[in-house]
């Protein structure tokens, strides 16, 4: 049976090594197998994860590879990981300031570091350190506060003079005379970027490796449910499902299609921008972050300077922004980096960002038997992908939460028990 | 950058001279101490964030400095219609153009 060698490592999926990427390129690179299978949506699953980016084919990984669950179907309006895994900035930290969001983040962290060799698929993983720029004196109490609890609960993060920072990114201007002078930074080591693409690629091939069958330009248009209002299935594009679990991970659609089941979220959705420059030679050999005037850049391996911008003022879902987004953080990068003022930026985009009140992610049980959510990683959900994918696996598949996921419920807005990264983070996280 | 209309002012003027104030008709309860904590979660923190036509609110904040309503389609970022604080929310229909 074809799928039988697909699982053993034989025949179509090949598993990448040293030998194979030879082999394959003395043959001119022409006959390496599909790296997943295209199928068509069966009848029935035992759980649906709705959104194939990078936390909801995490999620299907997880649920087949720890929980055994191996008649699942992740499913996406487009293609997979043509949202927001396709759209972000790819920086992986975990300095954040809430016990509840260090350890999830956290999580995530020890799974990057041994990510491309559990997927047997290269995420590009670069620890380069993420420095965060201090431009004022209220910037400097927020970065010192979040060491010291970061160092508390196990997590580096260090403080850096203007001078040290400097000398860690030469590339930087520490000059008093600018509008928003770098007074000192946090610095993660261990934080730095990923390849975006290839962590939906490998979590897909490694998930389809499990028999998950991943099914694109398959939108979800309905979800049914039975007399005692439990889930029973979802109407697609491609026609009814019949399944009694849901796991929604739609990010900046999630509102809609929550809405499909009757649940109200508390989520806006905003445009979030990002740009590329030209590609250059290797200029900037770490990520730098300034929440203050809202910028953020690195160069990827391709050369390109990879920047961050902020979202619009407005809920939209327009997969765009305004201009003068772009522009603000293109003002405040010049100055933090004269070197790169003559550049041409290549590429601009938007992604749209689910966001919560309090900034911080809604991993558990909804008010509707059988339907799961994981939404509300905002402007950063990127760095959490494995981490997210593996508490919500076993959200979906025990029915209950992951102690690193229980505090991140939906009815914390009930209780008023808020992980409150929004003050603590600002605004860019 | 949106060009909004200002109701009060009767000008289009560009987005930077406007605050966004989320969306329109979330009507505080009139007596919080008698709510249950689910009404007044609804209250403070969940919102409808629909895809397609959403009110929404806006502050003229470096103009006229009043508040007003719209309507406007979140896929084409196209404003449907205007309208001033406290006036209901117009009928989709009546609104296409």
């Amino acid at each position: 049976m074809a799928h039988a060698a697909h699982r053993s490592g034989e025949g179509p999926s090949l598993k990448f090594s040293a030998l194979s990427v030879f082999f394959q390129g003395l043959r001119g690179n022409r006959d390496w197998p599909a790296q997943w299978r295209s199928p068509a949506p069966k009848s029935a699953y035992d759980a649906i994860i709705v959104g194939a980016g990078g936390h909801g084919l995490a999620t299907a990984y997880y649920m087949a590879k720890e929980h055994g669950m191996r008649n699942i179907a992740v499913l996406d309006k487009g293609w997979l990981g043509g949202g927001n895994t396709g759209r972000n900035t790819t920086i992986v930290r975990s300095n954040y300031l809430w016990e509840e969001s260090a350890r999830i983040y956290e999580h995530a962290m020890r799974l990057w570091q041994d990510l491309s060799h559990e997927l047997n698929y290269n995420v590009m993983y670069s620890p380069r350190g993420v420095m965060m720029l201090a431009h004022n004196h209220h910037d400097v109490q927020v970065f010192k506060r979040h060491v010291h609890a970061n160092r508390l609960a196990g997590i580096d993060n260090e403080w850096l003079t203007a001078e040290e920072a400097k000398a860690f990114c030469p590339l930087l201007n520490i000059g008093r005379d600018i509008r928003y002078p770098v007074i000192g930074a946090a610095l993660q080591r261990r934080g730095g970027t990923a390849r975006h693409d290839a962590v939906a690629w490998g979590y897909a091939r490694g998930a389809d490796r499990y028999g998950v069958d991943i099914i694109e330009n398959c939108e979800v248009v309905g979800i049914r449910r039975d007399a005692g209002g439990a889930v029973a299935g979802v109407e697609t594009t491609r026609g009814f499902i019949a399944t009694r679990r849901i796991g929604v991970v739609a990010a900046g659609h999630t509102s809609v299609v929550m809405a499909m089941a009757g649940v109200r979220m508390p989520l806006e959705s905003y445009p979030l921008q990002a740009l590329v420059s030209e590609p250059v030679k290797p200029m900037l050999n770490c990520v730098v972050m300034s929440n203050t005037v809202h910028a953020y850049m690195s160069q990827s391996d391709k050369g390109e300077l990879v920047i961050g911008a902020g979202t619009d003022a407005y809920t939209s879902y327009s997969q765009t922004g305004g201009l003068h987004i772009t522009l603000q953080t293109l003002d405040a990068i010049c100055e933090l980096f004269p070197a790169v003022r003559r550049m041409r930026m290549l590429r601009n985009w938007g992604g749209i960002v689910d966001v919560t009140p309090d900034r911080s992610p809604i991993i558990g049980k909804t008010p509707t038997p059988g339907l799961f959510v994981n939404c509300g990683w905002g402007t950063g959900g990127f760095k959490a992908t494995p981490g997210s994918g593996h508490v919500f696996a076993h959200t979906v598949a025990t029915g209950e939460p992951h102690p690193i996921a229980a505090p991140f419920t939906l009815d914390r807005f009930r209780t008023g028990r808020l992980i409150d990264e929004a003050a603590a983070a600002a605004v860019a996280h | 950058m949106l060009l909004i209309h200002c109701p009060y002012c009767d000008a289009a003027r560009p987005e930077l001279e406007f605050r966004y104030g989320g969306e329109a008709h979330v009507a505080r309860p009139a007596d919080p101490a008698t709510v249950s904590d689910e009404a007044w979660a609804q209250y403070l923190y969940f919102r409808a964030n629909p895809r397609g036509l959403h009110a929404e609110r806006w502050r003229h904040i470096h103009g006229c400095g009043r508040f007003f309503n719209a309507l406007r389609d979140t896929v084409s970022d196209r404003f449907v219609a205007v309208y001033e604080a406290g006036a209901p929310r117009p009928d989709a229909a009546e609104t296409k153009r």
